[in-house]
């Protein structure tokens, strides 16, 4: 690996506060985000079902690996779920390519926010940022580029988890038991909303998340279930008082064969 | 129009560095010191709120002697460089090298162009991928910069502390070992006992950010 020159450091320029993506816009390299009015978007591929649910002391959040572009599949094993840091997670739903970098930009944000502070933003704080970016692609979304996140964490201050759930327009709602969004979120709820328990341990939220998945994927082809012989997973991981935790292929694999048996 | 005296550059760079090494030589120093599962920086520090020590990127640490405001501005310019770049390119393209390298020509820049220079010290650390030996640059306050290796020292009695290191260190050392070490040199550079310290680690085992704070009474209870 050859090390970048780099130049001397611009002490000068009008530096913002904390914040990585005003710096960004400082620098001249923040996204462009706007598209002609009369511009024929084209099919781009988009990613399906994510949900959160809170469980006793922490938060479980989970994603399918689908992409679609129209009715085709566009990729089999994205990933929709990523870790923001330490106590908090985005999965996304809509226009991949722009939501993949959303959640890129996210992640630095918070890295920067705690680095260039010391201490960590609060997890409303998070989520807050979180609606910004959101709000930010409001151009793009009026013309069928809609990107909506889910934000789930691990309230360092109040010791629970917590999810939360955005629209278009960068409306931020907190959810008292689980949210998800994406093309098959209304039936995960649904499946949720009789089986979903306040009182779930941390495995249990897990299991419960992927049957929601499966039992989505049923019914929308957008969902992407478990392929078992190709070995395709959903992305699940946990936050609790210990940090973030993906689950494992292995761990996974017996929820996943569990929900493809039980789930008609 | 009144016509400025003329000062001898010789004259005027001399200046210059007297006035910066005294105010360096009014602050306490830092080590940081090669161990067997990464780096250790240790640095006298009474305040727990004000940190001389602080991460960077994901495997590289900074720390900073002299006037506080003046390190600080510094060390945000630095994660404010590094974060563009692992942004704009990717994540193993910040090394510590260039980053080393930006603070020289900074800190050149304004010994040379500044009424006033910058009256500090510059250590960055970095811990290598392939296990390799880790790398320590010193950057002093007109721009130089130094590649060191197994340890460094940097502040008003850094030559006291590398002379006292020279002896102290070892191949291998353990962390509790590494900051036996460092602690004795600062006794001996000193010739008394801290005030307090303020310790942090680059680690392999802490993850993607190897950079971790470590409370010091971990050391003493041992």
């Amino acid at each position: 690996m050859t090390p970048r020159p780099m130049g001397p450091l611009p002490l000068d320029v009008p530096v913002p506060g904390s914040s990585f993506t005003d710096l960004l816009d400082a620098v001249g390299a923040g996204p462009a985000l706007t598209i002609p009015e009369n511009a024929q978007i084209p099919v781009v591929p988009e990613g399906t079902t994510v949900l959160a649910m809170r469980f006793e002391g922490g938060v479980v959040i989970a994603g399918d690996r689908r992409a679609t572009e129209g009715h085709l599949v566009a990729h089999r094993r994205i990933q929709k779920v990523f870790e923001a840091d330490r106590y908090s997670a985005v999965a996304i739903a809509g226009t991949a390519g722009l939501a993949i970098d959303m959640v890129r930009l996210f992640q630095v944000e918070l890295e920067h926010y705690e680095k260039i502070e010391g201490v960590r933003l609060s997890l409303e704080g998070k989520a807050s940022f979180l609606a910004r970016l959101v709000r930010s692609q409001l151009p793009m979304a009026f013309q069928g580029l809609v990107v909506v996140p889910l934000f789930a964490g691990y309230d360092e201050l109040e010791a629970t988890g917590r999810v939360y759930t955005y629209d278009v327009v960068g409306g931020r709602y907190e959810e008292i038991e689980f949210g998800s969004t994406g093309s098959g979120s209304r039936l995960a709820k649904a499946y949720l909303r009789t089986a979903y328990r306040p009182d779930l341990t941390s495995d249990e939220a897990a299991q419960l998340a992927v049957r929601a998945l499966v039992s989505a994927s049923q019914e929308d082809t957008a969902t992407g279930g478990p392929d078992l012989t190709r070995g395709i997973l959903p992305n699940v991981m946990t936050i609790d008082s210990d940090g973030l935790r993906e689950l494992a292929d292995d761990v996974i694999m017996p929820f996943a064969e569990e929900a493809v048996e039980t789930i008609r | 129009m009144s016509v400025p005296f003329y000062v001898a550059p010789e004259q005027l760079v001399r200046d210059k560095a007297e006035f910066a090494r005294k105010g360096i030589a009014k602050g306490r120093s830092i080590v940081a010191v090669d161990y067997a599962d990464g780096v250790l920086l240790l640095a006298e520090n009474p305040s727990t709120a004000l940190h001389k020590i602080s991460e960077v990127y994901d495997r590289i640490a900074f720390a900073g002697v002299g006037k506080y405001n003046e390190f600080e501005t510094l060390r945000k310019a630095g994660i404010r460089q590094a974060d563009l770049m692992g942004y704009l390119y990717s994540r193993h393209d910040v090394t510590a090298m260039g980053l080393a390298t930006a603070f020289a020509q900074t800190l050149g820049m304004i010994f040379t162009r500044d009424p006033k220079p910058y009256e500090v010290e510059i250590l960055i650390a970095e811990i290598s991928e392939d296990g390799d030996e880790h790398r320590l640059y010193r950057v002093t306050y007109d721009g130089t910069l130094l590649d060191e290796r197994k340890f460094v020292a940097i502040g008003g009695k850094s030559d006291e502390l590398t002379e006292a290191l020279d002896e102290l260190w070892a191949e291998d050392m353990s962390l509790q070992e590494a900051f036996q070490a460092g602690a004795e040199a600062f006794r001996r550079a000193e010739g008394r006992e801290s005030e307090g310290w303020e310790v942090a680690v680059l680690d392999e085992s802490n993850g993607r950010r190897a950079f971790r704070r470590i409370d010091p009474t971990e050391f003493e209870s041992q």
